[in-house]
């Protein structure tokens, strides 16, 4: 892939503007940046219910400077699959508007729409094979409707749905594999970080020039639901990405490749202990959890090591 | 030249489909309209329809599809039946909303539970308030016809609303009947192309499709959403004549038979509307004054062409193959009682539901409610509002 300079993508035009409502510090208007930019092809946009959604989309104005469709919550992949068959069937039939151009069809989903309610319409879509590429924007919570928990959320954290009480220490399950989940089928599948803007971009040039189906993960650090502050947001996907909480890999013919090795050993405490969702965790009769937690990241990273190998 | 083809009610929906060659098909099995997709999809095996022909996971994602393929200004056809139009509910509204032209073939069938295949009009009844037209055939023939001319109601630009073509599910969609096919190039050329104003591939044009909005625009958005519905009758009027002007086939709202000089009549759509013509040619050899209205538009409702048709009667009874838990009757039944409040004169109505889940319903069932309407028409007494046909209680 040839070299990608920062200074050349700023000089590119956004397709994503200004005058979006979400929140200061949120991670998806970076994420919009590269991906929107390592496309060489026009971008038809299908978007599901969520933060982006209604964040840049509020009648009669719009953040989008390429077409965008939004339908409902837990079908933008089957929405963008229709998009690909109206391409295809209107490409074919020579109805195309502006003649026979090169289009790529990107649905957008946050982790609800994407990890839950959206996964049937998600799965069913890669399986058929259509030419799309699905962005999930995990900032691993419902955020849009005030954080509560998915099956993204994080064990531990506390959600409105999975709150920190006196009895339930907050979100008691581990997250949802999804990344495993879409490169079962076999697919390419990738996990990618805003803190990480080469290998997100990279991920993403790949995924659109790929004549077929492909889904990138995105960790969207949320200031708002992560309860941190707001110019910590890019670190904090740092930090994720260097403790090993969320590794940079992809899934390409059915090989793991880890895309980044952190270099030095860095506890998970670290990346929790800045985000108010964990801080029960922080209390002494809670440490075991936090025990839990690095011993299951530790799990993780050791059987990803191992696909690797294969 | 036309000819006579021996089908059933999903293959006649096929062969119409098959003629109009959509950009897309997405559609996803269920009984009884499963094969409506197997002939398309054969269709587009061999080669017969060049369609982008895709077969998602459930109705939900069909409908999905359906909406994203049509925002690309595809035009689109899907069928399905029960569930399958209950799991797309969501869609339904979305598809009407953001004014898409979508056609779908339903074969009529029940809900669960209990779970049931057959045939009765609980699916398309309940989304009568989806924003989409409702269609309904009485035989195979109709089916084919309307499917033709649904295309040409759903994409006017004055109408730019979906279009749901019925037909009873086993009773029309797996009973073989001579059907009248047209050539493929007149079809085609009745249908033409859709010619959207507005296309999210357009990359050179982008358009934001489906935004959220407030308080402050979401009442004047559904509001204009009407206006698709009150330019339909105009529409399905015109395209009815120009069918009748092409292929000799006569459509209306409501077809009115043996009404001149009734003082009794049925309401009722659907397959039982020909149950029904056996009945009433019976009776009027008998010399009673007899006659039936068969509603073949049921969305946009044809309240103008219903006071017309009843308002001088002495008793009219309409038929549900629907149920309406809690409310007066069924959802025919309300909607022609509440169409002839404005008449000044106006029958004494009965209402019936009948046929759930299948359940017969034979020629001396409707006989039985002709004559409970000679007694209402002779002493002015009612009785119940509403009864139940052939059930055992």
């Amino acid at each position: 892939m040839a070299k990608v300079r920062l200074r050349d993508l700023a000089a590119m035009e956004d397709k994503f503007v200004f005058g979006h409502g979400l929140c200061p510090g949120c991670g998806v208007p970076i994420m919009l940046k590269m991906v929107l930019r390592a496309s060489d092809y026009p971008l038809v946009v299908a978007n599901a219910t969520g933060c982006l959604e209604v964040c840049s989309s509020g009648f009669p104005y719009t953040a989008w400077k390429t077409p965008w469709v939004h339908n409902a919550f837990e079908n933008a992949a089957a929405t963008a699959a229709g998009l690909e068959a109206a391409y295809k069937a209107l490409k074919k039939r020579g109805r195309l508007p502006g003649g026979d151009k090169k289009i790529k069809i990107i649905a957008f989903g946050g982790d609800g729409g994407t990890y839950d309610i959206g996964l049937q319409a998600l799965s069913g879509a890669m399986e058929r094979g259509h030419d799309i590429v699905y962005i999930c924007y995990d900032n691993q919570s419902y955020a849009n409707t005030g954080g509560q928990r998915s099956g993204a959320t994080p064990y531990g954290a506390s959600a409105t749905t999975s709150p920190a009480g006196k009895k339930i220490k907050g979100k008691l399950q581990w997250r949802k594999n999804l990344t495993e989940i879409m490169a079962a089928h076999d697919i390419y599948a990738a996990q990618a970080s805003v803190s990480h803007w080469k290998d997100l971009y990279s991920k993403a040039k790949k995924a659109i020039e790929i004549d077929g189906p492909a889904f990138i993960n995105v960790l969207i650090p949320c200031p708002t639901e992560w309860k941190t502050k707001t110019e910590d947001g890019v670190r904090l996907a740092k930090l994720a990405v260097d403790t090993k909480v969320w590794p940079l890999y992809e899934v390409e013919g059915g090989k793991h490749k880890i895309n980044y090795y952190p270099k030095k050993e860095i506890p998970v405490e670290e990346w929790l202990k800045p985000q108010g969702r964990f801080a029960h965790m922080f209390r002494e009769e809670n440490s075991w959890m936090i025990e839990e937690y690095q011993k299951k990241v530790n799990e993780d990273w050791e059987r990803l090591v191992k696909l690797t190998k294969l | 030249m036309s000819e006579i083809k021996i089908l059933n009610g999903n293959a006649a929906i096929a062969w119409a489909v098959k003629q109009i060659n959509p950009d897309v098909v997405a559609a996803y099995p269920i009984t009884p309209s499963t094969s409506i997709v197997e002939h398309i999809a054969k269709y587009v095996a061999d080669g017969v329809m060049t369609t982008e022909f895709v077969t998602p996971e459930s109705e939900h994602s069909a409908m999905s599809m359906c909406v994203g393929a049509s925002t690309g200004g595809a035009r689109v056809f899907t069928a399905t039946a029960s569930q399958g139009l209950a799991l797309m509910f969501e869609i339904l509204y979305i598809a009407a909303s953001l004014r898409l032209p979508i056609v779908a073939g339903i074969a009529n069938r029940s809900l669960s539970a209990p779970i049931n295949i057959h045939g009765d009009h609980s699916d398309v009844m309940a989304g009568r308030d989806t924003g989409w037209i409702q269609i309904h055939s009485e035989n195979s023939q109709e089916a084919y016809d309307n499917i033709i001319q649904a295309f040409r109601i759903g994409e006017h630009k004055d109408v730019s609303t979906p279009v749901m073509v019925t037909m009873d599910g086993f009773i029309l969609s797996h009973a073989l009947q001579d059907v009248v096919v047209e050539e493929d190039e007149k079809v085609k050329n009745f249908v033409g192309e859709r010619d959207p104003l507005y296309t999210a591939l357009d990359v050179d044009h982008p358009i934001t499709v489906g935004p959220i909005d407030f308080t402050d625009y979401y009442f004047e958005h559904k509001r204009s959403q009407m206006v698709g519905m009150e330019n339909a009758p105009r529409v399905i009027k015109e395209v009815g004549e120009e069918f009748k002007k092409e292929f000799g086939r006569e459509y209306g709202f409501i077809e009115l038979y043996k009404m001149e000089d009734a003082e009794i009549a049925i309401v009722v759509l659907g397959s039982t509307a020909g149950t029904t013509k056996i009945v009433v040619d019976e009776l009027r050899n008998k010399g009673k004054k007899v006659g039936l209205v068969k509603m073949r538009v049921y969305r946009p409702f044809p309240s103008r062409e219903i006071v017309d048709a009843l308002s001088n009667l002495k008793a009219v009874a309409i038929l549900d193959r629907a149920m309406s838990p809690g409310a007066l009757g069924g959802p025919l039944f309300t909607d022609v009682r509440s169409s002839l409040y404005e008449s000044d004169k106006k029958p004494i109505l009965v209402n019936y539901i009948y046929g759930l889940g299948g359940r017969d319903i034979a020629p001396k069932h409707i006989e039985e409610v002709y004559s409970r309407l000679e007694k209402i028409a002779a002493t002015g007494k009612r009785g119940e509002l509403l009864s139940y046909i052939n059930l055992r209680e």
